[in-house]
């Protein structure tokens, strides 16, 4: 292959798209080819740019020039003027509000941006994510074949278990412990599952993984059945992510093709097929015996645990699930070795954690940070600050199950060791950024009002509880809530945590518990004075002047 | 997406899903999406017809129409109602939610006089509700068919609706 003097890649993420990056992307083509550079330039896209209003991206390499928004008007001014002239456009050129990947990396180096330690999403945005021979480049399968050629199962597993890696799914279970469970667990055949179903509100760094570097989850997927001995594995996709099923689509292709996914694999006695299977939208998929029970063709309703996966999962047999972050950590591992993957992180947390920032922040989007980093670091560099210079009022970490930190914790590190100890759950990595305007109940509310709907219904404790809890919170924010629901609330509360036959249930009620903690006399006003000190309830008839213990409803019902 | 759905049109597409995906059971989600792919929901003679093509007492596996309906009932991606010509969906999570995401939805419910589930008397529209769609970075969120819009505010409503016949 003769090498390529620059190229250019064009965003395709949804947005972009709904902005014609697919004009833009082929008028590049036909510009290039018109000023016969077709040889020296490739146009390729790229999935993940970071969070840009002004889509679509065209990025060129090697200088990392950044253009946005651009149109296919824009296209032959900027092909004659850079790719042939040498010159850069500066009317083209994109507003700093930065992208992510080897882009902001290579704006770090100029001193513009914070450093990102990117281990999982060091190629997203960087390659081309159809591409096997990219992928191939840039390490690419050099973990796998490591694995293959020189290392045993258990020298495999070990390595795992030494890296101290957690697993990224939400509840941080050692991924090496798990692997051993299921390679000495009885039973054959065994099985792989990525759950890849992410539905945790404000999560999509699975999306990210899978849309730029599907190859990566694939190749540490083969890494797994090598290690616990499986024959079968399945990517359980959420419905929705139709781009990344695609991309794995064709990655699972394009590997069976060139012997590095099926029958034979590096040429040795070992076989891996993958099987995608899309989900059908339902939260509680993400769970893995709901999962499991799913890809059986079942209602997706979590089973009694224990047995847990890895003695009693698909079809009875020993199965490993891990989420897509996980499984992205392994082949830089396998490759750099554990001690190498020490460097990242805290003592008790190691690595890196992709973070979604989302919310009342200037930048919203992803990031790939060492595990250990506080709230008001996440916030001030990589957000920006809060938005319009308002206060900063709380933060909702890991999703609607995730805890509410008030803005008096931001100084607490983020890993799973302190997080556990101050009662927060690093869960999913969501991280909502709440301002002053927020209203806690009307947050609450919007919270419940997830599980509520999202509930399997398998179980009372969650099913009813979920419903009451939503129906307790919604009164409060009408104005007609009595101060015995708060006490209700926290029972409740406590009865589905120790009651619920799984997770959904058993962490349903952790944000109301802690808005009830932190924002006690905020609930209170809504109830005693009856009004909404954010204005965002609509309380008919407030607000009363004075302080009333008046438990009346209000006249009109909604 | 037509309302009226033939019989021949119906064995078709269920005749091409097993073709695809097998007739064990674990087939039946995927078989289920391809209908309702096809068709925007799932006609209840769909169900009747998918297990006899699936059922084979012989394996151990017994299934009536019932589970057949609990499963096509469990999972929100799937209609049991004809749908309209065009399906909006609006994300009410939280991080939707709290950077404007009420307020759209306010103006979708007046814009388009329906409430999550209904369909409009027209057969034009659809209005359903989701939870988080994973695009959050870019809330407040709504999907129309398989069009995604990101920073959607309440005046822009009207304009990208107005693109859908
Ligand atoms: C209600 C609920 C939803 C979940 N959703 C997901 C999910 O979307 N993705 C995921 O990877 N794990 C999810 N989990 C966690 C999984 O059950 C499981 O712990 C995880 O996939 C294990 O992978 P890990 O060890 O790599 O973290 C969920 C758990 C519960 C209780
Ligand atoms: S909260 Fe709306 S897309 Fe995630």
């Amino acid at each position: 292959m003769k090498p390529i003097r620059s190229m250019v890649l064009v965003s395709n993420d949804p947005l972009s798209i709904e902005h014609g990056a697919g004009d833009v992307f082929q008028a590049l083509q036909a510009e290039i080819r018109r000023l016969g550079l077709a040889e020296d330039i490739r146009v390729g896209t790229i999935a993940d740019v970071g969070d840009w209003e002004e889509t679509p991206l065209v990025i060129i390499y090697p200088e990392a020039v950044v253009y946005s928004p651009v149109t296919a008007e824009d296209v032959p001014i900027l092909v004659e003027e850079h790719l042939l002239h040498g010159h850069i456009v500066k009317s083209l050129l994109g507003k700093m509000h930065e992208p992510v990947g080897e882009i902001a990396w290579l704006r770090t180096r100029l001193g513009t941006l914070p450093v990102q330690q990117r281990v999982v999403l060091s190629r997203a945005g960087v390659i081309d994510p159809e591409s096997l021979d990219d992928y191939l480049l840039h390490d690419g399968y050099s973990a796998l074949g490591k694995a293959l050629t020189s290392m045993t199962p258990a020298q495999v597993i070990a390595e795992i278990e030494k890296s101290d890696l957690q697993g990224r799914g939400g509840a941080g279970f050692p991924t090496g412990r798990k692997w051993a469970f299921v390679r000495s667990a009885q039973g054959q055949p065994k099985y792989v599952i990525c759950n890849a179903d992410e539905s945790e509100p404000g999560t999509f760094k699975d999306r990210l993984i899978l849309e730029g570097d599907p190859f990566s989850v694939i190749e540490a997927m083969t890494i797994a059945a090598y290690a616990v001995g499986a024959q079968d594995g399945f990517i359980y996709i959420r419905g929705e992510y139709r781009l990344a099923y695609r991309r794995l689509e064709n990655a699972i292709q394009q590997a069976t093709q060139r012997g590095l996914l099926g029958d034979h694999i590096f040429g040795k006695d070992f076989n891996f097929h993958i099987h995608l299977h899309a989900g059908a939208g339902a939260y509680i998929c993400g769970e893995e015996t709901a999962l499991i029970e799913s890809i059986e063709g079942k209602r997706g309703q979590p089973r009694p645990r224990p047995p847990y996966p890895p003695t009693y999962g698909l079809w009875g047999k020993p199965t490993l699930v891990n989420n897509v972050e996980t499984l992205a950590n392994i082949p830089p591992i396998i490759r750099n070795g554990a001690e190498w993957f020490h460097q990242f992180g805290t003592q008790r947390s190691r690595g890196t954690k992709v973070y979604t920032i989302l919310g009342n922040v200037n930048f919203t989007g992803v990031i790939e940070v060492p595990l250990g980093i506080t709230l008001r670091e996440v916030i001030e560099i990589y957000g920006k600050g809060i938005k319009r210079g308002a206060q900063l009022k709380l933060v909702q970490t890991g999703g609607s199950s995730g805890s509410i930190v008030p803005a008096s914790l931001q100084d607490t590190p983020m890993d799973f060791e302190s997080w556990r100890k101050a009662g927060v759950s690093l869960g999913s990595g969501a991280l909502l950024i709440c301002d002053e305007h927020t209203c806690v109940v009307d947050l609450a509310k919007v919270i419940l009002q997830f599980f509520r709907f999202e509930s399997c219904a398998k179980c009372a404790p969650c099913r009813v509880g979920t419903q009451r809890l939503y129906q307790l919170m919604s009164e409060i924010s009408q104005g007609r809530g009595a101060p015995e629901y708060l006490d209700e609330i926290l029972v409740l509360g406590r009865d589905m945590e120790l009651l619920s036959n799984c997770g959904l249930g058993q962490t349903a009620s952790v944000a109301v518990r802690d808005i009830l903690k932190y924002f006690r006399d905020e609930v209170e006003e809504h109830i005693y004075q009856r009004v909404c000190r954010a204005g965002v309830c609509q309380i008919p008839g407030s607000p009363p002047a004075e302080f009333s213990m008046s438990q009346q409803p209000a006249a009109q019902a909604d | 997406m037509s309302l009226e759905v033939s019989e021949n049109q119906l064995d078709a597409i269920i005749r091409a899903a097993i073709e695809k995906h097998g007739d064990q059971r674990d087939a039946l989600i995927p078989i289920l999406g391809e209908i309702n792919q096809a068709l925007g929901y799932i006609p209840g003679e769909a169900l009747g017809k998918i297990r006899r093509c699936i059922n084979t007492p012989e394996e151990g596996l017994f299934l009536a129409d019932s589970h057949l309906y609990s499963i096509a009932s469990f999972y929100h991606m799937y209609s049991l109602k004809p749908v309209g010509r065009h399906i909006v969906r609006y994300c009410e999570s939280a991080p939707c939610h709290v950077v404007g995401g009420r307020q759209v939805i306010q103006r979708l419910h007046d814009f388009l006089g329906l409430a999550p589930g209904e369909t409009s008397a027209d057969g034009r529209w659809t209005l359903f509700q989701t939870s988080c769609l994973g695009i959050c970075s870019v809330g407040p969120v709504i999907v129309v068919d398989d069009d995604i819009y990101g920073h959607v505010t309440p005046q822009r409503v009207s304009f990208i609706l107005a693109k859908y016949r």
